[in-house]
């Protein structure tokens, strides 16, 4: 928590220490108006005092609170600016960390884990902050300052106090310590039930063709009857606060008067005004007293969720970026359109195996490279390489001709055209996800067209909704699988890029549109390079060199008839998926 | 306790009055504890109203014991006493004579207090601490009292809204088993799952806070006025007017901080959108370049965000302080005004003691009124997404299908006559479809992705009604047939591999009962889990959940054996595998020719062994069936069916 306090800059520390000044100031108001409320209490009862004296004090009076809500406003104002600046700068400081991550921080992270701490947990802190700036100073110096003012008035309505401070907080630890931790499980109870909704959502069909309704039901009301008695039993237990807190301000105000009533019987004539005045003061501050520690048990509840969420915070911040940038602008190129594999080796940084082992090939202008085998055998790593989303363990790879970790990150990526696995969906139009990116050069519309038509995404496109302009809903979702696949395909194209990397990127089309897409793309692609990567056979079969990857390991390359014949692993795959007649058909 | 934040937004209803109307209908069965909640709201409010009356007699008590009893009738009781000895007498005379005009009070006191004692027990001040006592031992009970009743009050309120968020989750779990697919295909299942989750919760929170502090505070409100004005009319006004001026002030900072809240709302929701979408699409921003573009629009975001968070924040930290000003504003109204009246002897000291906890009294209801107003309309905006589900139209009930066909007899023919059918009844997408099947024959459905061969298994399990013509399964119509015998009738396994958090043997067994572990195993046998299962931990009582680490492809075969387990006469099987290693595939694939054996087989064709092999085609396209024979006559026919055939094997790439 108090590492990323450091993120205060010298305007914001002046801010706080105007925040603090204020709120001593405030809590020096504030208890006043008692000491004034007593003189008003006093004049009214002493025969004689006029009314303008009481005017008076009541001047004074309201001057403070309005002098005190005025301080609390202007704490409010700083404090607010204070934690919505710290969240902004917090915010944008993760956001611009997050975005030089390579793939392997993103991956020990994950995705979902990054976003929650860019945005849930900055909201914990910041809150904390908020509520801090204002209660966490001002319940203490209130509760201090209170109990000085009252100490030597008598130490009968202390102890009195000092008791009822002592239930409330015996009240309110006890609660909190039974009932935070059923709140994980009320969270956890939640999920289940949300994951069982979900399950008989997902499966409504076998669920139905099994005719399971009944059964699923069952697993339904266990977890609902669980989540209803644990909620129960922490409501009850909560409900108890409310009650005991009134109880414990009401008993406080009767006990100071009946021990007050008893003093004044007791006392000399001369002391029994006084005597009276203190106990209308006290029954005040004592109040003030017990509003302070509940304001103190409360910053404490918080605490410790903000705790963990700086916590989280600060792990983003202080990561080790894996992958720094080279110097290597692209200028003066010894060779265009090429990629090579010098016997590479990759396994990621905590773990004991190798997902690729000494691999090496190299991949000339216009030819195309395909890379198959069973999931798991590394393909996807492998082509993950060569944008350099991992840094390789041993050996090199070269993009025309140079290392890519002497690249600048920029210009390497401008000769590439990636197609990632997952289609990937920006929220915008067509037109703008297609020419989404920068790569030094212009994309004008008729190129986002041309595009468009090449990727075989035109008879769709052309059918939404304001055709190139047409909306792009978050994540793609109003389009469908091999439309996304389709339009993250024209956004390569659009590029115009040395190299092509498509991973597995023909997966959600059917075969027929998968077929003329590839032969249009030959066709425009004449002079690229392309790296792809695939499941199907049918895909990669007429590519110039096929590697073909068994546990990381390269176990043949070669053409689709070479292979055939010498490699039993890439045989195995192609009769799995074609009958014999039709390969040798092929 | 004070909520952080301090503020909620409230959220639109369409119809507040009649969900709130419903919503109460359907509290009907905890009616008792509901009218007992109320009740004991009111009474808990009307004993605090009661008790700074008690407070003020206090303190007139107390006060009254403070002014020493120096009147002319005291002064010549004393000289008259015989039994005060003369010389004590002489010291009170010397003393009052020694006193200057101008003498201020306490001297006099001070002087007093340096009396004989004889004469000093007689204008000593008396207090009544009997009746002290009683009022304390009164007061005492009466705050005990108020806790007992409110916590009764609140626990009963918790009881209710919990009881009914849990009714309000079972009738969605059991609506969802009663809505007909074309539902499901239709509505998102984000959508649905935020009604049992959110939408629950937030009815079940808000109704427990609200309903009875409506009921508290207004009794409060009203029976401080009442109070109020019964004790001293001007003082009453004074009080109101004073707290008044300061909630008109209040409510127009209120109605202006609303706007940036909602706000706040949106651009947060805005901020992690985009947050959400340049993370996942980490990789595409990489490789194409564009962080400066994410930054920069991140940036606005970020900014846009800063500045109603900053104002929303200012705005409802304002509300706290501002309360406090408000109470301290009609206290001073009600001590001056109070003074005026003490001083004119309208009123005792007791009164104003009594109005300052009136004016609080009073303050304090007026927020909760606001509060609870906020969270009527919360509870009506989430009710009625809850009722609107609840309200869906149910599939048809089935109390004209007689017939039954016990699947144990059954011989496995189906037969397809003039079947039309359209999702929408506008659009109809089959039209006059004709087609038998004999028992055990195999009828591959093919098509490229989206042509709709999911509306065959549709129809088949009777989760659509055809429009017209019929399905007949050994000759009886499925018209006449209950979905339940329909779905009985068949074995399904689908490309997704649906299986529940459990363990691997509830999920073998599903919905089956009287099945033993022997003929599990067996099943498992044959699809070729059996080594898989006994390799994990715990065996057939391993658990299935998140994170299992069981891969696509054994997912694939457990679902398999689940239908083996079922065993009934026809099959509907998706070929799909997706994402499984080859070796997983050539299992799953022999597993699945094991599943078609003896059975009518409905296929989802992939591959090129099952199409050839097929006792019928069905060529799909659009949702139409739009070619039907076998192989052979389906290439000769040179139409689609070829064309989809050839083009996987085109030497073109």
């Amino acid at each position: 928590m108090f590492k990323l306090f450091k993120n205060f800059n010298k305007k914001d520390i002046m801010a706080i220490i105007m925040c603090l000044v204020l709120i001593v100031f405030q809590v020096w108001l504030d208890l006043r108006i008692p000491e004034y409320m007593s003189s008003i209490t006093r004049l009214v009862q002493t025969e004689g005092s006029s009314m303008n004296d009481i005017l008076l004090q009541g001047f004074y009076m309201l001057s403070c609170a309005a002098a005190s809500l005025f301080s609390a406003a202007i704490v409010g104002y700083l404090a607010s600016g204070i934690s919505a600046n710290f969240s902004m700068n917090i915010r944008s400081k993760i956001f611009n960390k997050v975005g030089n991550f390579g793939m392997q921080e993103i991956k020990s992270f994950s995705t979902s884990s990054l976003i929650t701490r860019t945005t849930n947990d900055v909201t914990q802190v910041e809150m904390l902050i908020s509520m801090g700036l204002q209660m966490l100073i001002k319940a203490p110096i209130m509760a201090v300052w209170a109990i000085l003012k009252i100490l030597n008035k008598s130490w009968q309505w202390s102890i009195l106090t000092g008791i009822f401070v002592i239930i409330l907080l015996v009240v309110i630890s006890t609660i909190m310590l039974i009932v935070i931790p059923r709140f994980e499980i009320v969270q956890k109870l939640i999920d289940k039930i949300n994951s069982v909704t979900r399950e008989n959502l997902t499966g409504i069909r076998v669920i139905r063709a099994f005719n399971a309704e009944g059964y699923q039901s069952e697993r339904f009301e266990e977890v609902n009857n669980n989540l209803t008695k644990t909620q129960l039993f922490n409501q009850r237990c909560f409900a108890l606060l409310n009650p005991v807190m009134m109880f414990i301000m009401h008993g406080l105000n009767l006990g100071i008067y009946l021990i007050g009533a008893i003093l004044i019987e007791k006392a000399m004539m001369m002391d029994k005004i006084t005597l009276f005045s203190d106990m209308v003061v006290f029954s005040s501050y004592g109040m003030q007293v017990i509003l302070s520690f509940l304001m103190l048990a409360m910053i404490f509840m918080m605490w410790p969720r903000a705790e963990v969420s700086a916590k989280r915070i600060n792990e983003v911040l202080e990561a080790e970026v894996s992958i720094k940038d080279g110097k290597y602008t692209g200028k003066n190129k010894k060779e265009v359109g090429t990629v090579e594999f010098k016997n590479v080796s990759f396994k990621y940084p905590d773990a004991d195996d190798y997902l690729l082992k000494n691999i090496s090939f190299k991949v000339n202008k216009g030819e195309t490279i395909a890379f198959i085998g069973s999931t798991g055998s590394g393909k996807s790593t492998l082509i993950n390489l060569v944008p350099r989303f991992y840094d390789v363990t041993d050996g090199e790879v070269l993009v025309d001709g140079v290392n890519v970790k002497d690249y600048q990150s920029e210009a390497l990526h401008n000769i590439i055209g990636y197609v990632p696995q997952k289609a990937f969906m920006f929220t915008g139009t067509v037109t703008s996800n297609v020419k989404y990116g920068s790569n030094g050069k212009e994309i004008t519309l008729d190129k986002v067209k041309e595009a468009i038509e090449v990727a075989q995404a035109t008879d769709f496109v052309s059918k939404m909704d304001g055709t190139y302009d047409a909306h792009i809903a978050r994540g793609g979702t109003n389009v469908s699988g091999g439309q996304k696949q389709r339009l993250s395909i024209a956004r390569a194209i659009a590029r115009d890029p040395e190299i092509y990397i498509f991973d597995d990127s023909f997966s959600a089309l059917d075969y027929k549109t998968d077929s003329v897409l590839r032969k249009e793309l030959k066709k425009y692609t004449k002079n690229a390079t392309n790296l792809i990567v695939a499941q199907r056979i049918g895909t990669i079969m007429n590519a110039d060199k096929i590697v073909v990857l068994d546990k990381g390991e390269c176990v043949g390359m070669g053409t689709h008839k070479e292979l055939l014949n010498s490699c039993d692993v890439y045989k195995e795959i192609a009769l799995s998926q074609l009958s014999k007649e039709e390969l040798e058909n092929a | 306790m004070p909520r952080p934040g301090g503020m909620q937004v409230a959220q639109k209803s369409k119809d507040f009055k009649g969900s709130i109307k419903r919503l109460i209908k359907n509290l009907k069965p905890w009616r008792k504890l509901l009218v007992l909640s109320l009740v004991l709201a009111m009474v808990s409010a009307i004993l605090s109203l009661v008790s700074p009356n008690y407070i003020s007699d206090l303190t007139d008590i107390i006060t009254e014991g403070i002014k020493p009893n120096i009147t002319e009738t005291t002064f010549t009781d004393i000289m008259k006493d015989p039994s005060i000895p003369l010389e004590d007498k002489q010291e009170l005379q010397n003393m009052l004579s020694s006193l200057e005009e101008d003498a201020t009070q306490n001297e006099m006191l001070e002087l007093m207090d340096e009396l004989p004692s004889s004469i000093y027990n007689k204008i000593e001040p008396q207090m009544n601490m009997t009746r002290i006592k009683n009022i304390g031992i009164f007061l005492g009970i009466l705050y005990l009292l108020s806790v007992i009743f409110s916590y009764v009050q609140q626990f009963a309120m918790t009881t209710i809204s919990n009881s009914f968020a849990k009714s309000l989750r079972t009738k969605i779990s059991k609506k969802i088993n009663l809505l007909p697919l074309s539902y499901f295909d239709h509505n998102e299942m984000g959508d649905i799952l935020s009604r049992i989750t959110n939408d629950v919760d937030t009815i079940a929170q808000n109704l427990n806070q609200s309903l009875a502090t409506l009921v508290s505070s207004l009794t409060l409100f009203l029976g401080s006025i009442l109070m109020m004005f019964i004790t001293n009319w001007i003082m009453a006004i004074t009080a109101i007017i004073s707290s008044l001026l300061g909630f008109i002030f209040m409510s127009i900072i209120l109605n202006k901080s609303q706007k940036y809240f909602i706000r706040r709302q949106e651009e947060l929701g805005n901020l992690n959108g985009y947050i959400e979408e340049v993370y996942s699409g980490h990789n595409v921003v990489k490789a194409y370049n564009g962080e400066k573009q994410a930054y920069e629009e991140f940036d606005v975001l970020n900014k846009k965000l800063f500045d109603c968070n900053r104002k929303s924040q200012f705005l409802s930290g304002l509300m706290q302080p501002f309360m406090s000003f408000v109470g301290n504003l009609g206290y001073v109204a009600v001590c001056v005004v109070g003074a005026l009246l003490t001083m004119n002897n309208v009123i005792s000291f007791g009164v104003i003691v009594a109005f300052m906890i009136y004016v609080r009294l009073f303050t304090n209801p007026l927020t909760q009124i606001a509060q609870a107003t906020t969270s009527l309309q919360t509870i009506a905006a989430a009710s009625e997404r809850v009722f609107e589900f609840l309200d869906e139209k149910e599939m048809p009930t089935e109390e004209e299908q007689t017939k039954h066909l016990d699947p144990t007899k059954v011989k496995g023919s189906i037969e397809f006559k003039n079947v039309k059918f359209g999702y929408d009844k506008k659009r109809i997408i089959i039209n006059d479809f004709s087609a038998k099947a004999n028992p055990g024959e195999k009828i591959a459905i093919v098509g490229p992705t989206g042509a709709g061969k999911t509306t065959m298994v549709n129809l088949l399990m009777k989760f659509y009604d055809i429009n017209s013509g019929d399905i007949l399964i050994d000759g009886v119509s499925t018209k006449k047939l209950t979905r339940q015998n329909v779905h009985d009738l068949f074995v399904m396994v689908l490309q997704d591999t649906w299986l529940f958090e459990g363990t691997v043997r509830d999920n073998l067994k599903f919905n089956k009962k009287n099945v033993t572990d022997e003929q599990i195993w067996e099943a498992c046998r044959v699809v070729g889990v059996d080594h898989f299962i006994k390799t994990l931990p715990g065996g057939l009582d391993a658990v299935i959940g998140e994170n299992d680490g069981i891969s696509q492809g054994q997912k694939q075969l457990l679902t398999i054996a689940r239908g083996m387990i079922e065993d009934s006469p026809f099959l509907i099987l998706d070929e799909a595998t997706s994402n499984v290693d080859t070796r997983t595939e050539e299992l799953v694939q022999k597993a699945m020719d094991k599943l078609t054996e003896g059975r009518t087989s409905f296929i989802i064709a992939h591959r090129l062994s099952t199409i050839k092999n097929a006792d019928m085609i069905l060529v799909m396209k659009d949702g139409n069936i739009i070619e039907q024979g076998n192989h052979d006559t389906l290439m000769a026919k040179k139409g689609f069916y070829a064309d989809l055939y050839n083009s996987q094997f085109k030497k073109d790439i």
